[in-house]
């Protein structure tokens, strides 16, 4: 489904992506890990365009997509939960989610938007019940959940998820994790980028580990998360 | 942006419609021999009235523009400026350059000159906005008061255009036909209702689809690149759109003043146009003609009033006073004023359900 080959990333002059490769099959859950300012942040907000590729391919269902705007990205089917989940803060619970439907609008897709809207609220009640509420007064896990059912609204193929677990309490990080295999189950393939790298190897079928922007091993995530190495970096053991 | 909203908006619309043709219609009927400006003691005249409907205008785009999409400009009057000269260049052909003799002079040419002016205008916002737009917060304030800058002092310099700091001159009034828009009276129903047009395309514009697309920009606009909004595309729109309704202000300024010269179109203006729009309440259309006339009345009250009270010519004491103002509303009312009635209104019912 996604397919990256060689990519490189620079901010100015620093090189932030040292020639990535990955792929992703449909239906998968990869997870990317790493420590802090191994890149990988960087790689998702490449993918979704967010910032420019230096060079590299970037394939998503054999279109290339290096080069494209934010938004057509995100019509391709490909839709980001960004780190810090950047809420629009000042507006209402319900206006959040319609905004992450944004490119649906207009295509008749109106009942559809609704069943999606309905399917939210169903795996996150807390958010029907602040429906009204403005998104900045959530606390920070519902803010999560909503950033969560916003990038869901898209409907997209692909979801790019930074660092869901972020600042939040361990239950709280448990319930976006079990959520975000909730959705897989509804046909959507995840790429997952987390510090927290027990959790997200539970949660994974496959992971990379990103060492200065470089892939230094990837495998099955079970095997990775009994490989040595990986335990005595990432795992703390 | 098919169909008109009804509610409050749609309320809004009419009433403010029917008061403004009520004072409108008083001048021209004449009951008792009372005049418009006698209702407030010679304060507010229909003159003042033309001005606030003016640059109701230009603050309604202001805001669709720096309380929707989040963008700020300081050099709105520069817009203005551009189609205030549109207009005096174009509907001066004829007299002062003796081209295009039989068109330029017809007096449907004016009105086309005001559409030609607004196309520019727009069309300038567009190429300009572009590159200036990927500007943030502060750069993007420094950019357009630049922008107003040079547009300022082109007007004066381009003389053989402009007419230089004397300006241009002889600018016709606006007549549909036989029928001249002008005096003031009339000219009056023209301004307002260009200026009630211009609010209700606006507050179509903030509740579609385009509005809530500026509105996320403003909140965020990473997030709102990443939920699939064009950014670049809409705060271009935006600038735009604001663009081409100074212009259509600065048209309606020019043809109301019969000249035009650069000294009303420079940093201040840009400043006052700001401020009108802060005070009225930035992310609210119902602000601009709420901001814009409290701004002006107040001026024109403190110029009067200081020289009554005080025995003095206003000049520096005026502006003490009106800073001052300033500076009490913005703490008082940092949201501007529609918002803050709101917010009263609405602390006043709870407080009220409270002690129910």
């Amino acid at each position: 489904m996604l397919k990256i080959e060689n990519l490189c990333t620079f901010y100015g002059r620093i090189q932030a992506l040292r020639g990535v490769s990955l792929t992703i099959a449909e239906g998968e859950i990869v997870a990317v890990i790493g420590s802090n300012g191994a890149g990988k942040s960087t790689l998702l907000n490449t993918i979704s365009g967010m910032i420019p590729s230096r060079s590299g391919r970037i394939e998503f269902d054999g279109t290339p997509v290096a080069g494209l705007r934010p938004d057509q990205i995100v019509r391709l089917g490909i839709s980001q939960v960004p780190e810090r989940r950047q809420i629009f803060s000042t507006m209402s619970v319900m206006d959040n989610l319609i905004l992450g439907a944004y490119h649906r609008y207009g295509r008749g897709e109106k009942g559809a938007i609704d069943r999606d809207l309905e399917f939210v609220f169903e795996i996150f009640p807390r958010l029907r019940e602040r429906i009204k509420q403005s998104a900045g007064t959530l606390s920070g896990g519902e803010q999560q959940m909503l950033a969560l059912g916003r990038g869901w609204m898209a409907k997209p193929k692909l979801l790019l998820m930074d660092e869901p677990s972020l600042g939040l309490a361990p239950l709280m990080a448990r319930e976006i994790f079990r959520v975000s295999g909730q959705l897989r189950e509804h046909g959507t393939t995840i790429l997952l980028v987390e510090q927290n790298a027990r959790a997200a190897l539970e949660l994974a079928d496959r992971a990379y580990v990103l060492e200065s922007g470089r892939v230094a091993c990837e495998g099955k995530a079970r095997e990775l998360a009994s490989d040595e190495r990986v335990q005595k970096a990432y795992l703390g053991k | 942006m098919k169909k008109l909203r009804i509610g409050p908006n749609l309320a809004g619309v009419i009433i403010l419609a029917v008061v403004l043709a009520l004072f409108g219609a008083i001048d021209i009927i004449r009951p008792f021999g009372l005049r418009f400006s006698d209702l407030s003691g010679r304060v507010v005249t229909i003159d003042t009235m033309i001005r606030i409907g003016i640059l109701t205008i230009v603050v309604v785009g202001l805001n669709l523009l720096m309380g929707y999409a989040g963008q700020v400009s300081l050099g709105q009057a520069g817009f203005y400026a551009l189609g205030a000269y549109a207009s005096g260049i174009l509907a001066t052909l004829a007299s002062r350059h003796g081209m295009l003799v039989g068109v330029a002079d017809t007096w449907w040419w004016p009105w086309l000159a005001i559409l030609i002016g607004m196309i520019l205008t727009g069309l300038f916002a567009f190429l300009v906005g572009k590159p200036i737009l990927r500007l943030k917060g502060n750069y993007l304030a420094m950019a357009t008061l630049g922008l107003g800058f040079i547009i300022s002092i082109l007007s004066g310099q381009l003389s053989t255009l402009t007419g230089g700091y004397d300006g241009l001159t002889g600018i016709p009034r606006l007549r549909i036909g036989e029928f001249a828009l002008w005096p003031a009276q009339r000219y009056y129903f023209l301004v307002w209702g260009a200026a009630i047009a211009v609010i209700v395309v606006a507050l179509n514009i903030v509740h579609s689809r385009i509005g809530r697309a500026l509105r996320a920009i403003h909140t965020n606009e990473t997030a709102a690149n990443t939920s699939g909004v064009d950014t670049e595309h809409y705060k271009v729109l935006a600038l735009v759109i604001s663009a081409m309704l100074a212009s259509l202000a600065g048209s309606l300024y020019a043809h109301f003043q019969s000249a035009v010269s650069p000294s009303p179109f420079g940093f201040k203006a840009s400043v006052e146009l700001v401020t009108m729009a802060a005070v009225g309440g930035l992310s609210s259309i119902w602000g601009a003609p709420l901001g814009v006339a409290v701004m002006f009345i107040l001026s024109n009250l403190l110029q009067s009033q200081i020289e009554a009270v005080f025995h003095i010519r206003g000049g520096e004491y005026e502006l003490i006073i009106y800073g001052l103002v300033l500076v009490l509303i913005m703490i008082f009312m940092p949201q501007g004023a529609i918002s803050s009635l709101g917010a009263w209104r609405r602390n006043a019912r709870r407080e009220k359900e409270g002690a129910a």
